[in-house]
């Protein structure tokens, strides 16, 4: 049983929104001072879905890749601390600006060099451009059958059985491996790595795949292999046209609160 | 490892994952429809060629077109009067095409519609080749799905299937140039991205309440065209195996006039039992951040922001939630938001049209007696 879950580093979006600045030149999210880059939270419950899955599995492998620059190790060495057993490190200049298609060519190359694989994971969406294609991708272009939105995996006998989420529920889907399963929040917090782990992981094998590799020309990756342009980012203008309800009582606030949507024909 | 290859020849057994392969026509120069052929140049190119087509795809719920639905055929409309094109739907289900004649009402010149036995429900591994072939056949330039659990599962593999991109979770869709520009939140709603696309047909989720929906004319007219789904038994990969759906107590949150919600700011699942009065009071439904979701204190189908569900009411009551942009994400588009809080640093209130500082559990009774009051 081989897992391979794919994640990606992010910058952290716990940081408050007030922390967020846009290089209007670059068109690039400006970097926070002392903002450090994570793993994409979801892709982190990928990583848990493997890890529990392994669990029930003793000795599945689970690999972690990610697709970005040298500093992206960082992430892949978080994903070894929580007890993933490989990593592996696509990066290479011609994969910059990647958007969803070229990013899932990529890793459905690497994964598909990997080989052998059974399930691979990915987290719902990533926290940086919110966009939840990639791992649809993945299994369009490698043909396996992909699961979404799971708040739980499991594997028995060659079947992955996963619960997914609905707007209004859920529903038990299942599917022959391999397949690929995209986790959502609802899978529950994701483990912390512990020192020893964490010491493990420094001597756990990360290999660094370039384009070449995966047997990629340049000029159908990173951005200039992509499908979407992305002509303009901004911060949306707040309309901050607030009326503080003024009161010197929980009463009083209540009964001006109340007038004001009376009138407003809103209540 | 091998997989099934899927409908469409886009589906590359798992040796062929280069893009020069059949994994994209639209780069390979060898695409059957000259619509889909895309420019090799970073610049995009202007993609509407003849007489445009913008697809909405229609979600219908208990035989009737859902409202987000509506929204789009509004949308599409407006898309193609100003591209001097047309409007086309596609409906999918098993038996009982009666929507079609409101899609048509609604605004769709062309309705396409698919029945079988493996439509009737939402499962991506029939849906997917069907709207697919549908796609085809309408020749359409953009395709636009409403953004929920069923549009952000869809989506994405109707794109990569048809050799073209998608952008999710879009509020705004607009011509300019000849080519469809969207936009969409990023970065937790942080930001905010305009995308092109340098392939056809350009794939849009639309959040609910962006757009208005048409008032229905039943004396506009249109076509009926019945297609003939070409669904492979071995594309079906999946099984759904059960589907839970929770107890749905009064009003959806989709279609509430009134939502009021709770976030990590209540303290605790009794907090759900205050705003479930007042919501009640007010005839509405309650709804709550992802924080108190997370911890158990209220269903996870009560969720709003960036991965739950996008809320449209008139009167939006946000209790305890600090407004962070990820849920923002599902309620901005409400009329009007109140902010209560015990923070007036808040970034809620930069949202809000009224502002309550203080504490909810003293405020909330309060209120509802005033709610109360009016009612008598």
């Amino acid at each position: 049983m081989h897992t391979v879950v794919c994640v990606k580093q992010v910058p952290n979006p716990e940081l408050a929104a007030g922390q967020f600045r846009l290089d209007e030149q670059a068109q690039k999210v400006a970097p926070v001072t002392g903002g450090q880059l994570v793993m994409s939270p979801f892709d982190e419950q990928a990583v848990e879905a493997a890890l529990r899955i392994r669990d029930t599995h003793p000795g599945a492998k689970i690999t972690v890749m990610s697709l970005g620059p040298e500093i992206t190790r960082n992430v892949l060495k978080h994903g070894l601390a929580m007890g993933a057993d490989e990593g592996v490190l696509l990066a290479d200049t011609a994969f910059a600006d990647a958007d969803s298609y070229t990013t899932a060519l990529t890793l459905a190359a690497a994964i598909k060099k990997i080989g052998n694989v059974d399930l691979v994971l990915t987290g719902r969406q990533a926290a940086d451009w919110d966009a939840g294609v990639v791992g649809f991708g993945i299994g369009e272009l490698l043909g396996l059958p992909v699961i979404s939105f799971a708040q739980e995996v499991q594997i028995e006998d060659g079947v992955a059985r996963v619960e997914r989420v609905l707007d209004d529920g859920t529903e038990i889907v299942e599917a022959a491996l391999p397949a690929v399963v995209t986790v959502s929040n609802e899978l529950g917090t994701p483990r912390t790595p512990n020192l020893r782990e964490t010491m493990r992981a420094a001597r756990k094998p990360v290999a660094v795949w370039s384009a070449s590799d995966l047997g990629l020309a340049a000029e159908t990756v990173g951005a200039a292999g992509a499908r979407c342009v992305r002509e303009r980012m901004f911060i949306p203008m707040k309309q901050n046209r607030c009326e503080l309800i003024a009161g010197s009582s929980p009463e009083e606030q209540a009964a001006g609160l109340a007038q004001r949507l009376c009138e407003a024909k809103l209540i | 490892m091998s997989g099934a290859p899927s409908e469409g020849g886009t589906g590359a057994p798992l040796g062929d994952v280069t893009p020069e392969t059949d994994a994209t026509p639209a780069l390979d120069g060898a695409a059957p429809d000259s619509r889909t052929v895309a420019s090799r140049k970073r610049e995009p190119c202007s993609l509407l060629a003849g007489v445009p087509c913008v697809l909405v795809i229609a979600e219908t719920m208990q035989g009737k077109t859902t409202g987000p639905a509506c929204e789009l055929l509004g949308l599409a409309r407006r898309l193609a009067d100003q591209a001097g094109g047309t409007v086309a739907a596609a409906l999918l289900g098993n038996g009982g095409g009666v929507v079609a004649e409101e899609l048509i009402a609604r605004g769709a010149d062309r309705v396409y519609l698919a029945e079988h036995v493996l439509l009737g429900e939402y499962h991506a591994d029939a849906w997917v080749p069907a709207l697919a072939q549908i796609c085809r056949q309408a020749a359409c330039d953009a395709v636009l799905i409403s953004h929920n659990a069923m549009g952000s599962d869809l989506a994405p593999r109707l794109a990569f299937r048809l050799g073209t991109a998608v952008a999710t979770g879009c509020v705004e869709v607009a011509l300019s140039a000849g080519r469809f520009v969207l936009t969409r939140p990023c970065y937790g709603g942080n930001a905010r991205e305009i995308v092109s696309f340098k392939t056809a047909p350009a794939i849009a989720t639309v959040r609910p309440g962006c757009y208005d929906v048409l008032a229905p004319d039943s004396g506009r007219s249109g076509s009926v065209m019945p297609v003939q789904p070409e669904i492979d038994a071995t594309a079906i990969r999946t099984r759904i195996v059960e589907r839970k759906r929770d107890a749905a107590e009064g009003v959806r949150l989709e279609d509430a006039k009134v939502i009021v919600a709770g976030g990590r700011g209540l303290n605790g699942a009794n907090g759900f039992r205050v705003l479930e009065k007042l919501a009640h009071a007010l005839g509405g439904a309650v709804g709550a951040s992802r924080v108190p979701c997370d911890l158990g204190w209220c269903p996870r189908s009560w969720q709003i922001g960036l991965t739950g569900r996008t809320v449209t009411p008139d009167l939006y009551i946000a209790v305890g939630i600090s407004g962070a942009g990820h849920h923002m994400a599902g309620c901005g588009n409400a009329k009007t938001i109140v902010a209560v809080n015990t923070d007036p640093e808040a970034a809620i209130f930069k949202d809000a049209r009224y502002g309550v500082v203080g504490d909810y559990q003293r405020f909330i009774p309060a209120f509802i007696s005033e709610v109360q009051k009016l009612r008598d």
